[in-house]
Parts: structure tokens; C-alpha cells; sequence
């Protein structure tokens, strides 16, 4: 019987294009590899030993050949030995598994960070710099990068295989993950949490490019805007910066260099300002009075889209002084109160 | 230790008969069956009944393969495909695994197995049946009306608010079904516990009494728990109180913590039956009692219990703390513990035994073999670093089809197969059958091995569409489908056949020593002409040689 050559090269391209192992694109993949194989080994060790009980045991006292059974109550050494040893193992992967999850969960401290919004059915990238990608993300190699992300609406998950990193991506707070990419390339970006209708389309690449092309990927696509001077305008049109002046007097507290502090707040706890606690101080913010401040800020909450919190958030975060506050606070005014000098004649 | 030697021998079918009396006889008519307190009548029942719906939810299974055979989405819509996927999830959890050993199996042997002519409260069981049909009618309806497309895990916020399909429907059906369950583990408790022959101590109680026992506790502790969350989820749908809405001072983890604690007990529910027909399955086709009853009786136990603790296992990404992440992944390692000190208690039962290969033997066998690789895959998900890969791609669909098919449908067939005889009155064929066992084992792996490979590469579940380098992969799968297919229909069409056709058993075909193997097939409606006394342990093979030999002696 023949194969057509056709069929055959069709064969042989479909079976050389096809995957059995994910690449390894992330200073975390060696690390879940090794235990993803040491995993395996015991699976395999188990799953032969098993093996090789029952059928040695069926092939030896098969009813042929041993016609009459000997009654064994049990053996309290044979059950020791398998509850002791499977616990031991088990126990090491714990061990292993735990400190897995603490380097893929913790970020070192020098990430650079990008902003993520997940929403029915494709996935946001903000860059603080001012980039915006939908179903991309471009990644320099060698730099530790952070993503913080936020869901507008149902549950989704945010997941590049090739860098054994995933995590929820959940409405309503953030999540964060971190990675370091090793190799240039393209990955897929996957959403693994059920989310709808187009949850298999909610897929998209992130691009590795060596530190040079990354840089100068950044010039090309900036869109002129950084987040925080899109949330810089926000806080002056949404009013924010008629409390958050900054002056003595002001009715809100002073925003400038409140990330990253310890805040005391009227319930009488201390918490830490990250951007967890920015979002909801603007969007709940009576749960979250500074002490010493009156509970008169109204909620935000339906009146500024995920990406506008993301841009106030980094605003708050890059804000050192309240100069400019102060000045875009004269200048409105100013405007408003029109400088009439008395005795001159208006134009 | 003194071991004592037992020669049993198969009796001689060739003079069995039917007995003129007994259940499936004793009264004629269809009200009679639907109005039926007897436990083995209710049994017949369940077990028509899911059957019914297990080939609803192979078909759904079908239509999935089918439509993943090609990367592009191209047989059905995407909304169809999830809604595929859902009604496959929740008919065969719900409708099919939850009931299937225990509402059986477990209604029909645990009153005779226990010495009781009844469970304690037959007419709530009729009624456990006639809510699971309720429950069963609603789903239906759900998928009539045009289907659900929640999945089977209803998570919020995506089926409170932003799905149009008959999500209340669909979870007014599982609402039901709850309460069926939950009367069926309350039954099994109370007779267990209430209604035991003279003698017959706990230690004396065949292992598939105890599995079943413990996954009584279960149902009836973890059922209102989903039962709750499910009424939570209508109200939020159908008057958004906003329990689970963050824009409303809500907490959409809350669902998954109320889910998981029903759901992941849920998973023990329908292994531990099915690890109880193992173990008499196994003892009796060795002739050997079970090594170490003691231990296996109380993993099932410990099971039971720390199965209620590692709930936020399925939540390690979805930024549970660090410290409650520790604590859930070492109770998940604990709780695989029972699970291996079963599977060494089983090889071991082998040793010294004098083994036969029927076919509930082969399917035990490849509950041996399936479950160990299903159990340690659970291992993988259990420490925290790997999960984060695995979870909620085709790694995890592999791991729990390899545990609840592989487990627990090979665990229900083993015993289907096995107390067929005591059931009808009548032996499946054999060959046939053996067939079947090899061929849905053979399926099986072809099915699923390949999933595990898709999941590490990172395919997501519940995908309509895929990247084409994992097609080969996904073909394999298709192709085992297929085979797997062919392994359960076999069964429905040689047992079917073997209701008039099949050879006449006899009271104890394999010689066993369950108090169900010493009444006559099919047993009487009342179980027992009178009491009996249990002065033995059970599988105690010398005390079922020495009766049978009484018995020759009495009638030479």
C-alpha cells in the first residue's frame, strides 16, 4: 500500500509543527521544571511499583498456580513503611512547591511595572510610559517586570505557558504577577479562567525583545501621554485637586509622597498606601478616612473606568510635591474669578 | 500469626435456578415500581435513571471531542460549544457521579450487607428518587429551553451578571438533586448506625459499608453548603442583593470558598464508594480477606475529614493568603496520604491470595492503575508553585477525568459487573465483557494521557478554539474518545442482553462471603427469611468454606 507523497509531507509537517514541551522564556521556568520532573519521577517510581505488585502478584498466586489462599490478617511494619514514606515525599513537595510559589509571587523590588485590564474578551497592556497594547504585551529581556492587573467585569486569568506564570485576574482589585523573561521571541498569552462567550479568543502574544529594540520600541509607540499625566488631568477635572491641595487649610489630605507610607486612619488602624488602597480609598472612600479629616469625600464608584484609576493611581504614586497642584488650582481660579481691575474699560 | 489455608470452589451453575419468588416478581405493575419502599427497587430505579443521563452527558463529552479535533472553532458557535461543556459538567457531576455507586450499588447492597430488611426510612428514599428526577427535569428543562453556559462551577460574577442563559433554571435543578443526596447519606447513616444484624460489630462490616458511611457524612454535612450558594447566586441574579458584587460591597472570592467547600468534598463523595467496591471486588476474586481492614476502614475516615479542610486548594492563584496557601497545600498533601495506604492495602490483598481474572477483576485492576496516576497528579496540583502552572488548563480536565472517570466509572462498572448476579439473577457474558474492560481501559488512557501534555504546554480549559501546534495532541485524545465510546456501550447492550439471555447465577456465583452472597439472586423483597446472626468477621474465607461444606454434607 502507497501514501501519497502529498499526504505523507502534510503528515510530516503537521507532526514536526506540533509541541510536546513548553519553551522555557523565564528565569522561573527551569525552577518549575525541576520540580515538574521530580514530580514525574515519583509519579512514574509509584506507578511502577504498583505495577509491578499487582501483576507479579496476579502472575505468582494466579488461582493456576497457588489454588489455595493463605489468609493474612495485615502488617503493621508493611502499612508503616507505605503511610511513612508517601508523607515524607509528599512532604517535600510541599516543601518545594511552597518555595516555588513564593519566588513566582514575589516580585523582587526593582520590577518595572505595567497595568493590566481584563475585560470580556481581550486584554488591556498600559504602560506607565504611556503605551497602550491590546492582545500584546512587549517585554524587554533581563529586567524583572511586574504586572498589576484588574478585571472590568467577570473573573478571567492571566497566563503565559512559556514562562510557568498565571494568575486570577479578578473585578474589583488587583493582582499582580512577575516575570523575567529570558529569550526573545513570541508567546502566547492565554485567559484560562472561564469568562463567556469568547473565552478561547481572549488570547494574545507578548513579545520579547532584547533591552535595544525594547527601548526603542518604547519611542515609536508612546502615545505622548504618560499614565500619570492622563491622571494628573483627570484629578484636575474631576475635581480632586479642591481638597487634595495640599495646603494647610485643605479639606482632603496631602496626597504628595503617600505611597508607600504607613497611614493612620480614624478607625484607629494603620495601613500601608500600595495601589490596592489608592483604588478603594477613591472608590469607597468612607471606609477609608486618614484621621484627623472629616468623611465628606462622595464615591467614585461608576464614575471612573479601571484604566481612569489606573491613571489617577500612578499620578498619586509619582507625586513628590503639590506644586503643580497648586498651580493648575490658581489657574482654574483665576479663570473663574475674571480679573476685573476697577476703572479700566473691558475690551 | 497463624495462617490458615482456604480452598473455595466455584458451585455448579448448571442446577441454579431462579427463584420462584423474589423483588423483581413479587409485585407486577409500573406503580408498583414507582411506588416501591423496597431498597432494591429504588436501586433498579437509580440506576436506570442515571444511566439515562450518563449517556446524555457522554454525548455532550462526544460533541466536545468532536468540535477540538480542529484548532479552528468550526463545528458549533462558541456559545454552544460553552454550553457543551456545562451541561457535560453538570449532568455528570450531579446527575451522574454524586449518585452513582452510592444510590445504586449502596441502596441495593448496604441494608442486606449490614443484615437489615430495609433501610431506615424507605419511603424517604422513594423520595430521594422522585428529587433527583425533579432536579434531573429542571437541568433538562435548562438545556431544552437553550441551554446553560455557566459551567458546572456557576462562578460569579460571570452567572450573576452577565450571562442571558437559564442559569436559575439549571441551578434550581443542582438545588434538588442536593436534597436528594443529602436524604440518601442520612438513610445510609441511620442504618448503619440503627439497623445492624446481632453481631455484626463495625469491624465486622464489609469495607464498602464504611466507604460509604464516610461519604454519607459528607453529602449530608457538605450539601447545604452548595445548596446555600446556589440560592445565593439566584438571589443575586434575580434581585442583585449583592453578596458576591464588588460594585455593591460584595466579595466574588466568597463564591469560590462556599463552592469549593461543598465541591472538593463533592470529589470524595464520588471516590469513596467507589473505593469500597474495590476492596470487594479485590478480596474476593483473590479468596483472601483485605490486607489491613483496619487501615483501609479509617482512610476512609481520615479522608472524609480532611476532605472538608482543603477547599482553597482550587484558589492558590486567585490570591488567597500566603499563610492560609500553606496551610491548604500540606492538608492537600495529607489527605493523598489514605489514598496510597489504600492503593498498597489492595496490591497487597493480592499476596498469597489465589487470584482469578473476571471481568470486575480487570476493572479493578484498572481502577489500580488509573487512580494511582489520578492521585498522584493531584499531587502535582497540591504543591503551590506547580499549581500556578497546571491549574485551569487541560492538565487539571486530565487529572480529575483520570480520579472520577478513570476512578470512580471503572470503580461503578467493577461493581456493576460484580453484583450483576445478585442483582438480575443472571451472569453477563464474559468474554464480552472482559472485552469491554480492555477496551475502555485502552480508550481511557488514549483519552486523557494526552491532556496531560496539552496541559503542561499551557492549553487552557473550557477553550472552543486552540493554537494549531496542539492539534496532534488533541486528535489522540478525539481518537481514545472514540474507543472510550465504544468501552461503554458495550455493557448497556450485553447487559440489557443478558436480562433474558444471560446463564442462571445461582445464590453465590463467585463465592463470596457478603451476607448479600448468602440469600438467594435476586433476593427476597424482605432480604432475609429470618435475622441473621454474624459470628465472623468479614471476608472470612474459612468460615464460607466450612458453611458450604456443611451445606454438601447436609443435602449428600
Amino acid at each position: 500500500m502507497h501514501i501519497s507523497p502529498v499526504l505523507w509531507q502534510f503528515l510530516v509537517k503537521w507532526l514536526n509543527a506540533s509541541a510536546l514541551f513548553p519553551r522555557e522564556a523565564s528565569t522561573i521556568a527551569p525552577y518549575a521544571d525541576a520540580l515538574y520532573f521530580f514530580l514525574l519521577l515519583i509519579t512514574v517510581v509509584g506507578l511502577v511499583l504498583v505495577g509491578v505488585l499487582v501483576f507479579g502478584f496476579s502472575i505468582r498466586y494466579r488461582k493456576e498456580k497457588h489454588p489455595v489462599a493463605v489468609q493474612v490478617e495485615g502488617s503493621t511494619l508493611l502499612e508503616a513503611t507505605w503511610t511513612i514514606i508517601p508523607l515524607a515525599l509528599f512532604l517535600i513537595v510541599f516543601v518545594w512547591g511552597a518555595l516555588l510559589y513564593f519566588r513566582i509571587y514575589n516580585p523582587p523590588t526593582n520590577a518595572m511595572n505595567i497595568y493590566v485590564v481584563g475585560k470580556q474578551w481581550m486584554w488591556k497592556a498600559e504602560h506607565p510610559g504611556g503605551q497602550h497594547e491590546i492582545n500584546a504585551l512587549h517585554v524587554p529581556t533581563g529586567r524583572p517586570v511586574q504586572l498589576t492587573m484588574i478585571s472590568q467585569d467577570v473573573f478571567h486569568s492571566f497566563s503565559i505557558p512559556d514562562f510557568r506564570v498565571k494568575r486570577e485576574v479578578i473585578p474589583g482589585r488587583y493582582s499582580t504577577v512577575w516575570f523575567q523573561a529570558t529569550t526573545p521571541g513570541t508567546y502566547h498569552i492565554f485567559c484560562t479562567q472561564y469568562c463567556g462567550t469568547n473565552h478561547s479568543a481572549m488570547i494574545g502574544e507578548v513579545t520579547v525583545l532584547s533591552p535595544d529594540d525594547y527601548d526603542k520600541w518604547t519611542q515609536e509607540s508612546t502615545s505622548g501621554m504618560s499614565l500619570a499625566q492622563n491622571g494628573e488631568r483627570l484629578f484636575a477635572s474631576m475635581g480632586c485637586n479642591a481638597c487634595h491641595s495640599g495646603s494647610a487649610a485643605a479639606r482632603g489630605p496631602n496626597l504628595a509622597g503617600v505611597y508607600g507610607s504607613k497611614l493612620q486612619l480614624a478607625s484607629g488602624s494603620q495601613v500601608l498606601v500600595n495601589d490596592a488602597y489608592l483604588r478603594d480609598a477613591i472608590l469607597n472612600p468612607s471606609q477609608h478616612i486618614t484621621a484627623g479629616y472629616a468623611p465628606i469625600m462622595p464615591t467614585y464608584q461608576g464614575q471612573i473606568s479601571e484604566d481612569g484609576l489606573i491613571d489617577l493611581v500612578e499620578y498619586i504614586k509619582a507625586m513628590q510635591t503639590n506644586y503643580r497642584v497648586q498651580q493648575t488650582l490658581t489657574t482654574s481660579q483665576s479663570n473663574q474669578t475674571a480679573p476685573t481691575t476697577p476703572g479700566t474699560v473691558k475690551p | 500469626m497463624s495462617a490458615t489455608h482456604t480452598i473455595v470452589n466455584l458451585p455448579d451453575q448448571r442446577t441454579a435456578t431462579i427463584p420462584k419468588r423474589n423483588y423483581l416478581n413479587n409485585e407486577d405493575g409500573l406503580l408498583s415500581w414507582l411506588f416501591t419502599g423496597d431498597h432494591k427497587r429504588i436501586a433498579i430505579l437509580y440506576l436506570i435513571s442515571i444511566t439515562f443521563f450518563f449517556f446524555i452527558g457522554g454525548a455532550f463529552a462526544g460533541l466536545i471531542r468532536l468540535e477540538l479535533l480542529t484548532p479552528q472553532p468550526d463545528l458549533v458557535a462558541s456559545d454552544t460549544y460553552n454550553k457543551f461543556f456545562s451541561m457535560h459538567g453538570i449532568i455528570m457531576v450531579f446527575l451522574f457521579l454524586v449518585p452513582s455507586v452510592p444510590a445504586t450499588l449502596g441502596n441495593f447492597l448496604i441494608p442486606i450487607m449490614v443484615g437489615a430488611k430495609d433501610l431506615a426510612f424507605p419511603k424517604v428514599n422513594l423520595l430521594s428518587w422522585y428529587l433527583y428526577w425533579i432536579g434531573g427535569l429542571f437541568t433538562m428543562a435548562a438545556l431544552v429551553l437553550g441551554g446553560v453556559d455557566t459551567g458546572w462551577t456557576f462562578t460569579t460574577p460571570l452567572s450573576t451578571h452577565y450571562l442571558n442563559t437559564h442559569v436559575v433554571t439549571a441551578a434550581t435543578g443542582v438545588f434538588i438533586i442536593g436534597f436528594s443526596s443529602i436524604f440518601t447519606g442520612l438513610n445510609f447513616i441511620v442504618t448503619i448506625h440503627r439497623m445492624r444484624a446481632p453481631g455484626m460489630t463495625w469491624f465486622r462490616m464489609p469495607l464498602f459499608c464504611w466507604s460509604n458511611y464516610a461519604a454519607s457524612i459528607l453529602m449530608v454535612l457538605g450539601t447545604p453548603v452548595l445548596a446555600i450558594t446556589l440560592v445565593l447566586v439566584a438571589l443575586e441574579r434575580l434581585v442583585g442583593i449583592g453578596v458576591f458584587d464588588p460594585t455593591k460591597g460584595g466579595d466574588p472570592l466568597l463564591f469560590q470558598h462556599l463552592f469549593w467547600f461543598y465541591s472538593h468534598p463533592a470529589v470524595y463523595i464520588m471516590i469513596l464508594p467507589g473505593m469500597g467496591v474495590i476492596s470487594e471486588v479485590i478480596s474476593t476474586f483473590s479468596r483472601k480477606r483485605v490486607f489491613g481492614y483496619t487501615a483501609v476502614a479509617f482512610s476512609s475516615v481520615a479522608i472524609a475529614l480532611f476532605g472538608f479542610f482543603v477547599w482553597a486548594h482550587h484558589m492558590f492563584i486567585m490570591g488567597v493568603s500566603n499563610y492560609s496557601a500553606l496551610v491548604f497545600s500540606l492538608l492537600t498533601m495529607l489527605v493523598a496520604v489514605p489514598s496510597a495506604i489504600k492503593i498498597f492495602n489492595w496490591a497487597f490483598t493480592l499476596q498469597k491470595g489465589s487470584i482469578t481474572f473476571e471481568t470486575p477483576m480487570l476493572y479493578a485492576f484498572g481502577f489500580l492503575g488509573l487512580f494511582t496516576i489520578g492521585g498522584m497528579t493531584g499531587v502535582f496540583l497540591g504543591a503551590l508553585g506547580m499549581d500556578i502552572h497546571l491549574t485551569e488548563t487541560y492538565f487539571i480536565v486530565a487529572h480529575f477525568h483520570f480520579v472520577m472517570v478513570g476512578g470512580m466509572l471503572m470503580a461503578f462498572l467493577a461493581g456493576i459487573h460484580f453484583w450483576w448476579p445478585k442483582m438480575t439473577g443472571r451472569m453477563y457474558p464474559e468474554s464480552l465483557s472482559k472485552l469491554a474492560a480492555v477496551t475502555t481501559f485502552i480508550g481511557f488512557n488514549l483519552t486523557f494521557l494526552p491532556q496531560f501534555i496539552l496541559g503542561y504546554l499551557g492549553m487552557p480549559r473550557r477553550y472552543h478554539a486552540y493554537p494549531p501546534e496542539f492539534q496532534v495532541l488533541n486528535v489522540l485524545s478525539t481518537a481514545g474518545a472514540t474507543v472510550l465510546g465504544v468501552g461503554y456501550m458495550l455493557p448497556l447492550l450485553y447487559l440489557g442482553w443478558s436480562l433474558k439471555y444471560g446463564a442462571i447465577a445461582g445464590n453465590n456465583p463467585w463465592q463470596a462471603t457478603g451476607l448479600e452472597w448468602q440469600i438467594q439472586s435476586p433476593p427476597l423483597t424482605e432480604n432475609f427469611i429470618e435475622t441473621p446472626v454474624v459470628d465472623h468477621e468479614a471476608y472470612d474465607y474459612e468460615w464460607l468454606a466450612h458453611k458450604t461444606a456443611q451445606e454438601v454434607t447436609t443435602v449428600g
